[in-house]
């Protein structure tokens, strides 16, 4: 049976599986590409079954105040889905792909640390664990960036190493200052022992909000991810726009900000602000980009936009907009970064102008690309025209006509861009240098195609009523209910105590 | 106040890594930053003439509680340490690697991305 026992092996696996790829190195091609699938898919599989299982896991038996509790509720179980979905279809994806590459199994392995950090900072309830896995996560993230080992690649993962550091020096200090607030590294303990309007409070909320939103490449703090996200391989681009900033940047800013400091007008502002500046600023540069991968990363920044700016409404369905569009923004763009390292692997060119006529050529990749580009402009039946429209009307209904505004004319400068996209790089006539491409190996279309069926059936966790009571709903409680959690994590409600 | 020292050589950290073209000194800022922080936790648990928060019988307890310095703060910063480490030792790799590919550890001659 599934019960929060099965809790710590979002971690364990992961990172059993590190290890594991890594002894079989070069012995057997076949068994590293075996291991990493399954593991992967397991997680997959077993983040599905756990959806709905809320209660705490303490670690070593140790009660909240001294341990490290494990904490699962609405808006984990949601962020887990996503990250397990996007990383085992490009696990999938990178079968193949990964082959022009030496070292696949330390790729997979590099991966797979990536994954067991992101999963941790999705399920933990201490602070400082966050801050352990936060950078699990963000260094193997530095050298998969780099993991080409190209001059612009390396070069691209310095420059994302610098600020990374410098993110998670911020945030460490604020987890000191917070440490010194309220002598409790807990989470719903130091919800409970906070004292909001003290000036030292506020200073180390500023630190960990600058920390945080550094990694999550929010305007002010934007310039390496069009770098960092272009350079690293198409996979892996992939998860870091798909899943990394919006798990160890958005959910933690939410989550911190949300239940263990509670919301208060300021800090829905800042949100506010600063996602209509992420989603304006980020299209805009967006426009004039050649480079496919730029592109797709400058509207990386733009998406992460519009979702701080539905959550920032602080209204339910304002913040039910903002999470549904995580998710699809997670199928949405891990398919158009596989789409481009497809073209990639299969004609070898990334500049648009230098394209021409795919869809003949690759007609997987051209379709798959059509339905992407579609659902990230906001087409109707797809995905993200749902998301965006439940941002739009939760705009209007808490009176920010302005904002919605700024949803609207975002959403038609996407459209164009990717227009763009579409005619530079699919329709016309095939360049005669490009006249023997061939459509990419199988996992690449297998792993295209569904996420491609994804950004079609998930417009139906909006429309069916009952899906968007199981999936959205309890993901949006947790945030409507705000500090709320700390009682919820101290009572234990549905939890166990120790290991079984 | 000691902290407000923390607090210099944390700006003294980030202005190097701001300013410096150098990258084998933008790692050094880094580090600097790291350890201003890990030694602001530090003092954070500090406590002048205090005793190590070691119980060896109840009676003890009391005098413990008001006597020792804090120990979760060393431990954090223990695993900190660690973690500057790992980043340390992987950023000085990538500056190996780029000057073999530059030739040159100056930030402003490696620009080969756009942008």
């Amino acid at each position: 049976m599934i019960s929060i026992k099965f809790l710590p092996l979002f971690v364990i696996i992961p990172l059993g599986s590190a290890f594991i790829l890594n002894i079989f190195e070069r012995k057997v091609k076949l068994l590293t590409d075996l291991i990493a699938s399954i593991a992967s898919g397991a997680l997959f599989v077993l983040s599905i079954l756990m959806f709905g299982v809320k209660g705490n896991y303490y670690v070593g038996g140790w009660p909240s105040q001294f341990g490290i509790t494990l904490v699962i509720d609405g808006l984990s179980s949601y962020m887990l889905v996503t990250i397990n979905m996007i990383a085992f279809i490009a696990i999938l994806f990178s079968i193949n792909y990964m082959e022009k590459f030496t070292f696949k199994s330390r790729y997979y392995s590099l991966l797979f640390l990536m994954l067991a950090g992101m999963n941790g900072v999705s399920i933990t309830g201490d602070i400082f664990n966050m801050y352990v896995f936060l950078e699990i996560a963000a260094i193997a993230s530095y050298a998969l960036v780099g993991y080409g080992g190209k001059a612009e690649e390396l070069e691209a993962s310095f420059k994302y190493a610098v600020m990374g550091t410098v993110s998670s020096t911020l945030i460490l200090l604020g987890i000191a200052l917070v440490y010194s607030q309220t002598s409790a590294l807990n989470m719903a303990v130091i919800g409970r022992n906070i004292n909001t309007s003290d000036s030292l409070s506020i200073l180390a909320l500023i630190f960990l909000f600058a920390g945080f939103g550094l990694k999550a490449a929010v305007v002010p703090f934007h310039a390496w991810l069009p770098d960092a996200h272009s350079s690293a391989p198409a996979p892996i681009s992939a998860i870091l726009s798909g899943i990394l900033i919006k798990t160890i940047g958005i959910y933690l800013i939410v989550r911190i900000g949300f239940n263990i400091f509670g919301v208060s007008q300021v800090f829905l502002n800042v949100l506010l602000i600063v996602g209509a500046l992420s989603a304006i600023i980020g299209v805009l540069l967006a426009i004039g980009q050649m480079d496919i991968k730029r592109l797709l990363a400058y509207h990386s920044i733009s998406q992460t936009g519009y979702i701080l700016l539905g959550i920032g409404l602080g209204t339910p369905l304002g913040i039910m907009g903002g999470l549904f569009h995580l998710l699809n923004h997670a199928t949405f763009k891990s398919l158009l970064f596989l789409n481009s390292g497809s073209v990639e692997y299969s004609t070898g060119v990334r500049d648009l102008e230098k394209m021409g006529g795919l869809s003949k050529r690759m007609p997987v990749t051209g379709v798959t690309n059509l339905i992407a580009s579609m659902s990230i402009a906001g087409i109707p039946p797809l995905n993200g025209f749902w998301s965006k429209l439940l941002i739009f009307i939760a705009c209007i209904q808490a009176g920010y006509l302005g904002y919605a505004v700024i949803v609207a004319i975002v959403a038609i400068l996407t459209l164009s861009s990717f227009l763009k996209v579409q005619k530079y790089a699919f329709t016309g006539d095939v360049p005669p240098n490009l006249s023997e491409t061939k459509e990419a190996p199988f996992f690449m279309k297998t792993s295209m195609i569904f996420l491609a069926t994804m950004c079609i059936l998930l417009s139906l966790v909006f429309i069916v009523p009952s899906l968007r009571e199981a999936v959205l709903q309890p993901a949006t409680n947790v945030l409507t209910s705000g500090k709320t959690y700390i009682d919820t994590v101290l009572k234990g409600q549905g939890g166990i105590i120790g290991a079984p | 106040m000691i902290y407000s020292l923390c607090l210099v050589l944390f700006i003294l950290g980030l202005y190097c890594v701001l300013t410096k073209k150098n990258l084998i000194k933008i790692i050094v800022g880094l580090v600097i930053m790291d350890n201003a922080v890990n030694l602001f936790f530090v003092l954070l648990g500090y406590r002048t003439n205090g005793t190590v928060p070691i119980i060896t019988n109840d009676a003890e307890k009391s005098m413990i509680m008001q006597h020792s310095v804090d120990p979760i703060p060393q431990a954090l910063v223990l695993t900190s340490i660690v973690i500057s480490l790992g980043i340390l030792a992987l950023m000085v790799s990538l500056a190996i690697r780029l000057y073999e590919k530059y030739g040159t550890f100056d930030i402003t001659k490696i620009r080969k991305l756009k942008g």
